[in-house]
């Protein structure tokens, strides 16, 4: 019953969509104020109806019913309560429910809070945003319907992939579609200024928010799955340029391009007509994500049984929205206004070389992604690209991009003044130039760029909080001044210090884990013991274990170091009830100078074990670095609500840093 | 400068920038790229000895010879011919008799491919598609799990 009444609120949140696709917008046009407002209470009612929906089915999976066919394919009545919630995303049609649900969930928000914007925006917004809810939702209902039942519905069911049982991809998915799915607010906006024909204050100031929020959760996102790939799948590494991974990369770094000019938009008017397209360009990168992830047209290590029909389906909504966007923005970009002037050398120009490089670098993930599919559809033949092409494409951009990092901050608006930037960069300069003698002096072996991208990491966090010294004024003023202007500085400086600080942090953690991670694969029997990276491990041999919904073999490692017992690490062979699917779990013993990484791995006949161990140096500062990139995010974000509805306000704000 | 001037230093900066990324994807698409093979085209003497490729077929019924210490023996098949494979490491959880796999490595001057990485699988059910549509082309016929599980 419940099941059915989800059905039924899906197929309503259909028709609510269509409605506010159509009449808002003709409201719009004709210029009709109740029309318009008839945006607000839709976009309400479009994500109630379609909260309700994704409840019953939650609801279904809770308990367990396997009348209905997903989640007897998905679902198992043995499976803990966290994984079975999870599990109404961990399948294709519960996956597309949340997507279009966080679209609803965007949209009315702008419904709700965007009161102080103007009224034909809004309703336009609500209206493009509206149309993309109405086409995902036809394609759950034809072609991914999570509400069909199964006659006579199954004793129990087939279960959830045991390697997608884990906490951290629990989570994973809502926190990339909230990312993915947020970029269709700078869509939406996007496509409305165009059908306007123009924009203006307002329009930066709501979107750069929007965007900066999506680009929080999509950074959260990849992190988790990131995370998730270095414990659970046992490789020891962390990033594996796989055409999945790629895929939610792509829109995170065309969105972190959109971020920087939306910046250039809101306080100086210029690059609007760069700004639009990028808008257009990073949804159409999601959407490209949904149907690569989807569709299952890559071969990828993360290609879950998919189905290529569905793909078509969603290929053309992406040929919609995107070909549709780009058609319009052809048509009409020439009516958007030019704004300021600025020097090369500027606050502005500095950015402009930040969306350079991030566009230029999306495209080169874009080709290395694509590449094996054009060659395939042209002649046939397969190939795979992998690591080292991004190694000789992606780097080479991203090394310039995080040198001209630290700079940006500092130089002023419309005219810069470089040489005096690099004098307060000295400091940090010279700090990076340590960081890397050291790395050098320590490490002895490794590639000659690591040393270079230690320095250069260390360059950017030093950058970022010289920035905040220098805004600050120490030891130019009193103490007290010093804290008083500390204080005073804008939470938006402190975002912008934080996110950089957390890229730098990152970039020495890649740049450690990289070069200097140490790796054997080796026998070993009980009583035996090995060196890595100055522990010593002790195998105590194997101990049968039950858990939950599985049985498992532990291996016992004793760890001690310089003669200390440090931790017993506990790797693990796993198989599953259902279904009844090995894996793997990592024995993991992390310190502040890198993670000790132990996988078991085959019985020999002999009674021994294969193992794997690895020492990943520094390697948890990747993570830590993106949740600072997270928290900066936030605190800029705290800092955007004041302004949204105090335009007046803004432009003071806006002036002081620059005094 | 002029207004024009800064947009011709803007856009030509932009194309520098992309001409460079251009050279750079060029040179990486011809040195870093691998092919996928079968072992029919292996026996068909498509590859040279030491050339990277990626080898993928079924891993052949009874072939799974552990060696000493990490050594492992197996034949990738795709019921017209097979190709000896031997690895050095741990393989995948999901590696098994009769199941899909990819390997890529080089082939040595007796025929024998070394293997470097054997790739593994999320998903019972996944068959990697090279493999799969291989083997469709030799004509056999693909077990359960080859399609999707919302369609059985």
């Amino acid at each position: 019953m419940v099941v059915e009444f989800g059905h039924f609120a899906l197929v309503l949140a259909v028709v609510v969509a269509l409605f506010q696709m159509l009449v808002p917008m003709w409201g719009a046009r004709t210029g009709n104020a109740r029309l318009m407002a008839t945006a607000k209470p839709a976009a309400i009612a479009q994500f109630a109806l379609l909260l309700i929906s994704f409840l019953s089915l939650t609801y279904a999976y809770v308990t367990s019913d396997f009348s209905v066919a997903n989640v007897a394919v998905n679902s198992h009545s043995a499976k803990p309560l966290i994984y079975r919630i999870s599990g109404v995303w961990g399948n294709h049609e519960g996956s597309m429910l949340l997507w279009v649900l966080i679209l609803a969930l965007f949209g009315a928000l702008v419904a709700v809070f965007g009161h102080n914007l103007p009224s034909r925006l809004r309703a336009n917004v609500l209206s493009v945003q509206s149309s993309i809810a109405l086409a995902f939702g036809v394609f759950i209902l034809f072609t991914s319907n999570p509400f069909l039942r199964l006659d006579p519905a199954p004793f129990d069911g087939r279960g959830l992939n045991p390697i997608l049982q884990d906490p951290a991809l629990a989570f994973h998915p809502p926190f990339l579609y909230m990312g993915y799915v947020g970029f269709s607010m700078a869509f939406s906006f996007a496509i409305a200024a165009l059908i306007e024909g123009r924009t203006d204050a307002a329009w930066a100031r709501w979107v750069r928010p929007w965007t900066l929020a999506a680009w929080m959760f999509l950074t959260i996102g990849i992190a988790m799955g990131s995370w998730w790939a270095y414990y659970e799948l046992g490789w020891g590494g962390w990033w594996f340029w796989d055409p999945v991974e790629n895929a939610s990369f792509m829109p995170w770094l065309a969105g972190t391009a959109l971020l920087h000019s939306a910046l250039v938009m809101e306080k100086r008017e210029a690059l609007k007509v760069w700004t639009v397209l990028l808008a257009i360009v990073t949804f159409s990168l999601s959407l490209m994500g949904t149907f690569l992830v989807r569709s299952g047209v890559l071969t990828s290590v993360h290609a879950f049984a998919v189905d290529p029909e569905r793909g078509v389906a969603i290929l053309a909504i992406m040929v919609l929205f995107t070909g549709g966007g780009l058609m319009l923005f052809a048509l009409r970009a020439g009516q958007l206004r030019q704004g300021g002037l600025f020097a090369p050398i500027s606050r502005e120009g500095s950015l402009v070389l930040n969306n350079v490089l991030l566009t230029t670098a999306t495209v080169t993930v874009l080709v290395g992604t694509l590449y094996p599919l054009a060659l395939e559809g042209l002649t046939g033949q397969k190939i795979s690209v992998g690591p080292p092409y991004f190694n000789m494409t992606f780097v080479p951009l991203m090394v310039p991009l995080l040198l001209a990092m630290p700079f940006g901050p500092f130089l002023a608006w419309k005219r810069g003044d470089l040489r005096g930037v690099a004098e307060r960069l000295a400091a940090a300069a010279l700090l990076a130039v340590l960081a890397a003698v050291v790395t050098f002096a320590i490490s002895g072996r490794g590639p000659w760029l690591a040393p270079v991208m230690m320095g250069i990491g260390v360059f950017i966090m030093a950058g970022a909080l010289a920035e905040l010294v220098f805004r600050a004024k120490l030891g130019k003023v009193p103490f007290a001044e010093t804290v008083r202007r500390f204080r005073n500085l804008p939470r938006s400086v402190f975002g912008t210090s934080l996110a950089h600080f957390g890229v730098g942090v990152m970039v020495v953690g890649i740049t450690a884990t990289t070069a200097y991670q140490s790796e054997q694969v080796i026998l070993m029997k009980a009583g035996e013991s090995r060196e890595i990276a100055g522990y010593t491990l002790t195998f105590r041999g194997v101990v049968p274990n039950r858990g939950p919904n599985y049985r498992e073999q532990v291996g016992q490692f004793e760890v001690y170091r310089n003669g200390q017992f440090v931790t017993t690490l506990k790797p693990s062979k796993r198989i599953y009830d259902a279904p009844p699917q090995p894996t793997s779990e990592s024995g993991i013993h992390a310190s502040w100078r890198g993670d000790l990484y132990t996988v078991l791995g085959d019985a020999q006949e002999d009674g021994g074990y294969s193992i794997r161990l690895y020492f990943n140096p520094l390697v948890r500062l990747i993570w830590i670095g993106a949740l600072i990139m997270f928290a900066g995010g936030a605190v800029s974000l705290s800092d955007r609500r004041l302004r949204v509805g105090a335009p007046r306000r803004s432009r003071r704000l806006a002036m002081a840093p620059a005094e | 400068m002029t207004r024009k001037q800064k947009r011709g230093l803007l856009i030509g900066g932009g194309v520098g920038v992309l001409a460079v990324a251009a050279i750079l994807v060029m040179f990486a698409l011809r040195d870093t790229i691998v092919f996928f093979q079968t072992p029919s085209d292996v026996v068909a003497q498509k590859v040279e000895p030491g050339q990277r490729f990626r080898l993928g077929g079924l891993v052949a019924e009874g072939s799974v010879r552990r060696g000493t210490g990490t050594h492992v023996e197996f034949t990738v098949t795709d019921m017209t011919e097979s190709v000896p494979v031997t690895y050095e490491g741990i393989l995948p959880d999901l590696f098994r008799e009769g199941q899909g796999v990819v390997t890529e490595g080089t082939l040595s001057a007796s025929g024998v491919f070394v293997a470097d990485t054997v790739l593994a699988k999320h998903d019972e059910n996944y068959m990697p598609p090279e493999v799969a549509d291989a083997l469709k082309k030799k004509g056999v016929q693909l077990g359960q799990g080859a399609s999707h599980p919302g369609q059985q």
